[in-house]
């Protein structure tokens, strides 16, 4: 049996899978201050009456990090950044204990200017005195040469709980998203590490001995183990929960727009013969960009919740959220209750809704369910548009070589996938109002904890090897290893795929089924004075977010059953 | 966070699978470098600069520029079509409004190509920022244009197509023609009989440091673009005049690019050569870019630089402080030099042999323009090559009076098919181009 289990900004949905199908579901409300206790309770709930060892795998998707650093409720972090000519790395400062040093490596990882061990050593020194526990080092194309960080590192061995190396947080180019990403790493460490640890314990004690896996932005899924060193991967998994959760209702030969719509957001992402795309550069978190991966997703401020009223004759939908509908006893008029007044939602106070839409009605001179009618057609037209607009946006994105700029794909979906609370509702007025083939995902309610249940455990490798120099590196990976001059493409994709095999092995991935796959491979001539010299070679490869293999009887019941039996546990 | 001062437009199109052969200067890793120390840099992340996707060019876009022979085909490639696209679509960022400057960061060049192409030359097929330039012109209200031209081999394609343009200001850098391809370029090539003086040309000795070229920025071209005052001021940012430049013999670095770019002020930047991949290039347009988005850049240094490499010999400042008057005399006389060649003519010829280097072909070229004082003056073009045989272009300009657009079509009728494979037509106020052609029952 599978456990899946995702932490949202209301409620908390945990989910218990087996080859039936789904076997419960239960909904616990979200406590901010205190996540251990509701992702406790939600599993206690989930499991109840169920041999611990008939657990298989427990996966867990929570906004622990992800409210931490938004709330800037993280310890500080001492930064150690190196950056050599270019950009003052002054620019990238994040906190007082930040520290521009000398030393500079260039594009092709060589040496230009060395590290200074003293100036090292004195910033160790001050750093300690300060009480700082969690340092970040960085350099500029630390990807292409660790070098520098390394021997910054050894410098500092022992003076502090932790030390992030830029090199491992990602082999993407981007000295100041490594500088970020970092630096949330060192922040989030102890409350990552505190917080899973105390659950990894308190699920022995109820003897249930599988290690935990935590989800991750992509879509994807590592052990808790693992997930000690990148804790910034676990950031910001919700979205890509709900999208996992849509694959597997997913057509597989087709492109699909998913739309989760929730209360205050609606998210959005699109799926390609049943894969998600994946965001190539790295996510934003608060204020940060970050080399983290994730799914390629994108959000408006326009829920079942939002803020509906009339300004200057038009109606304004959104983007807050002061509370729920009106019928649920909220302070303001909402899409959810234009769907009361219709008549299409039971279970709320009908008359309530009527009442706040009354105002509404009399400012755009007609009838209340007239007022209802076009409110909704409205939230669900904005939806769409936003989608349109987030098309466009990937089809734009530029192409560096003349075969993609003609032959490039262009992303159009047929088929739209809807989930979050009032999925049936907006489904029928986006059938209405489009010309999109429009489905509802089964199990819409709880979609997100079974798309965290059943993601399967990604991840990527990026290699770089130069010919000339006589050497291929991934940093991320620790690697580094003498080549001959015949070193070719091929060989180096075969490489990068060793590699990714062993890193997904140890993140917990299922050795069967690796889905690998060639992201980038390029390969370039190095012409000095008229004569090829060697080759540079860039090779990306990835285990593709996905779900997880060998469970499709599971996957058709799941599909097969009836909406509904989810279990609110109060309290 | 990192804020552009100025909102910035960026075409990055490196063209990774292009090259005019395996181990040309022109080939697929030449941006590679500066692709790494762009995204290294992170700045594509910098709030305030935009990278935009490019549009490939059409056919008419190309025919409003260029004659091409036989046809744009036969002369050029996708990836001739996608660069100049980059330019394109970089000028229509900057001239909707969506961003203040724009750069072009694109691969193949293009300020060789001439007005009649029929092959490449100097690594240029067709003119890149030609076919922008008449592309905004013909879309939004831009008249008059200025274009700096400060890669180290003089923009002879250039200052070809805009010789008989009066609302066009070429201005070109460059290394000496004397000691370097093509050859040209010299401070008496001043522009056709109507539109004499709007060329300008500023060789430079070998060896040229920062000082130099600043010094010829501050003197020469900032004053005549006060006079001209252009609607647009495009700079062709070649970057071969940097000190480890395996093709030229200049002392240029990347501070320098970055001061120059922020004197210049240009709208828009299009890169044109430079072929110094790993020592320059990387810095060089991180330093321009920075510049243009009104960053600072006075950490941006070449791992080899040393203050020394830029360094120039006095005798060469001596020279360009005797060459700026003598250039700036030129711009002011230049109403009265050009009415003193008109004077008493109908008609102006030149007869010319162009070397395409490149392809490897042999052109002559026999020239007629009509003198007119009310616009740029019908152009005809007698051309013919070894590999394309003989054709005849005639040029109506875009504000072509009344008897200019007379005698250009009654040349292109009386164009015989007999004698000319083909005979073309550029009718700039309409926007059309027309051909007749031989045909086999001819
Ligand atoms: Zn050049
Ligand atoms: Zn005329």
């Amino acid at each position: 049996m599978i456990i899946g289990l995702d932490v949202g900004g209301t409620h908390t949905d945990v989910v218990l899978l087996g080859s039936p199908g789904l076997l419960n579901a239960v909904k616990v409300h979200t406590d901010a201050a205190n996540l251990f206790d509701t992702v406790l309770k939600g599993l206690d709930a989930v499991m109840k009456g169920i041999d611990p060892s008939e657990i298989e795998r427990i996966v867990l998707s929570t906004t622990l990090t992800t409210n931490a650093v938004i709330q800037s409720k993280v310890p500080e972090v001492g930064l150690i950044v190196s950056g050599g000519p270019g950009i003052d790395p002054e620019f990238f400062r994040i906190g007082s204990h930040y520290y521009p040093v000398s030393g500079s490596i260039d594009h092709r990882g060589r040496e230009v200017d060395p590290i200074q061990a003293d100036e090292i050593l004195r910033i160790s020194k001050k750093m300690r005195q300060e009480g700082i526990l969690n340092v970040g080092v960085v350099s500029k194309f630390s990807v292409r040469n660790p070098a520098h960080e390394l021997e910054i590192f050894s410098l500092m061995k022992g003076s502090f709980d932790s030390v992030f190396l830029g090199h491992r947080v990602s082999g993407g180019l981007s000295f100041p998203r490594r500088i970020a990403t970092t630096y949330l790493n060192a922040a989030v460490y102890p409350l990552h590490r505190d917080f899973f640890s105390a659950v990894e314990k308190s699920l022995r004690q109820k003897g249930l001995n599988v290690p935990i896996r935590i989800l991750k932005a992509d879509g994807g899924n590592m052990s808790f183990g693992a997930s000690i060193d990148f804790p910034m991967q676990t950031i910001l998994s919700g979205p890509a929960a709900s999208i996992m959760g849509a694959i597997a209702f997913a057509p597989r030969d087709s492109e699909t727009l998913v739309l989760d719509v929730g209360g205050t957001t609606t998210d959005m992402a699109v799926l390609i013969n049943g894969a998600p795309l994946v965001n190539p550069v790295g996510i934003n978190v608060g204020p940060y960009q970050t080399l983290v991966r994730s799914l390629e997703t994108h959000s408006i401020g326009m829920g079942g919740d939002s803020e509906v009223r009339v300004e200057n004759g038009e109606i304004r939908i959104g983007p807050e959220r002061k509370g729920p509908a009106m019928a649920y006893d909220g302070p303001v008029p909402t899409p959810t209750d234009a769907l009361f007044v219709l008549g299409k939602n039971t279970g709320g106070d009908r008359e309530k809704s009527a009442r706040g839409f009354e105002p509404i009605a009399g400012a755009l001179g007609m009838s209340v369910e007239g007022a209802a009618k076009k409110v909704f057609d409205l939230a669900s037209g904005t939806i769409l548009l936003a989608a349109g607009e987030m098309i466009r946006r990937i089809n734009a994105k530029p192409v560096y070589t003349v075969h993609e700029m003609l032959e490039g794909h262009q992303v159009r979906p047929g088929t739209v996938l809807v989930l979050g609370g009032p999925a049936v509702q907006f489904a029928e007025c986006f059938r209405e109002i489009s010309d999109f083939e429009v489905s509802v995902v089964p199990r819409w309610a709880v979609a997100n904890a079974i798309g965290a249940g059943l993601a399967r455990t990604t991840s990527e490798v990026v290699l770089f090897a130069d010919t000339e120099r006589g050497m291929a590196v991934s940093p991320g990976e620790n690697y580094r290893e003498n080549i001959s001059r015949n070193f070719s493409k091929k060989d180096a994709v075969e490489l990068a795929c060793s590699l990714l095999r062993e890193k997904a092995l140890k993140r917990g991935a299922n050795p069967d089924y690796l889905e690998m796959e060639v992201v980038e491979d390029l390969e370039f001539n190095m012409v000095r004075n008229f004569s090829t010299t060697g080759k540079n070679i860039r090779v990306k490869v990835q285990v593709k977010p996905g779900l997880i293999r060998g469970h499709q009887t599971m996957l058709a019941n799941l599909a097969a059953t009836e909406q509904g039996g989810v279990h609110h546990v109060k309290g | 966070m990192l804020k552009a001062k100025y909102k910035t437009g960026l075409v990055f199109f490196p063209a990774f699978d292009w090259a005019i052969d395996p181990t040309h200067p022109e080939r697929e890793e030449r941006l590679l470098y500066t692709q790494d120390q762009v995204f290294e840099e992170g700045l594509f992340d910098v709030d305030g600069i935009l990278e935009f996707k490019p549009d490939l060019v059409n056919l008419k876009d190309v025919q409003r520029v260029h004659f091409c022979i036989p046809d744009v085909w036969s002369v050029t490639t996708e990836s001739h079509l996608i660069s100049a696209g980059g330019a394109k679509t970089i000028g229509m960022a900057v001239l909707d409004k969506k961003v203040e400057r724009g750069f072009a960061l694109v691969r193949p060049p293009g300020h060789h190509a001439m007005r009649v192409v029929h092959g490449a030359r100097g690594f240029c097929n067709i003119n890149i920022e030609a076919i922008m330039i008449e592309f905004l012109r013909r879309v939004y209200p831009v008249n008059r244009v200025a274009v700096v031209d400060t890669d180290c081999h003089h923009g002879d394609g250039t200052q070809d197509i805009y010789w008989h343009d009066p609302d066009t200001l070429f201005i070109s850098l460059h290394q000496d023609g004397r000691t370097l391809y093509p050859g040209t370029g010299f401070t008496r090539e001043q522009g056709g009989p109507n539109a004499f003086g709007t060329t300008v040309n500023i060789p430079l000795p070998p060896y040229t440091g920062d000082e130099g070229f600043l010094r010829v920025i501050e003197n020469i071209v900032l004053p005549i673009l006060e006079d001209f005052k252009p609607d647009l001021i495009v700079n062709s940012a070649g970057q071969d005049n940097h000190f480890s430049d395996p093709l030229t013999n200049m002392n240029f670095s990347a501070q320098g690019y970055g001061k120059l770019t922020e004197m210049l002020k240009p709208d828009i930047a299009v890169l044109e050569g430079g072929y110094s991949i790993e020592g320059a290039l990387p810095y060089m347009n991180v330093g321009i870019i920075l510049a243009m988005a009104g960053i600072d850049y006075s950490k941006v240094r070449e791992p080899d630089y040393t203050p020394e490499r830029t360094r120039q010999k006095p005798g060469i400042t001596a020279y360009i402080d005797e060459l700026c008057p003598q250039v700036l005399d030129n711009w002011r006389k230049k109403e009265s030099l050009g009415r003193d060649l008109c004077r008493g003519k109908e008609f102006i010829e030149r007869r010319r042999t162009i070397f395409y280097d490149t392809d490897n072909i042999m052109e002559e070229q026999h020239e007629t323009i009509r003198v007119c004082t009310r616009c740029g003056g019908a152009l005809r073009i007698d051309t013919r090559s070894s590999a394309r045989g003989r054709v005849l272009a005639v040029n109506i300009p875009r504000k072509a009076c009344d008897s200019c657009k007379e005698t250009g079509y009654r040349w292109y009728e009386e164009g015989a098919r007999d004698t000319f494979g083909s005979v073309l037509l550029q009718d700039r106020p309409r926007d059309t181009y027309l051909a007749k052609k031989k045909t086999g029952a001819d």
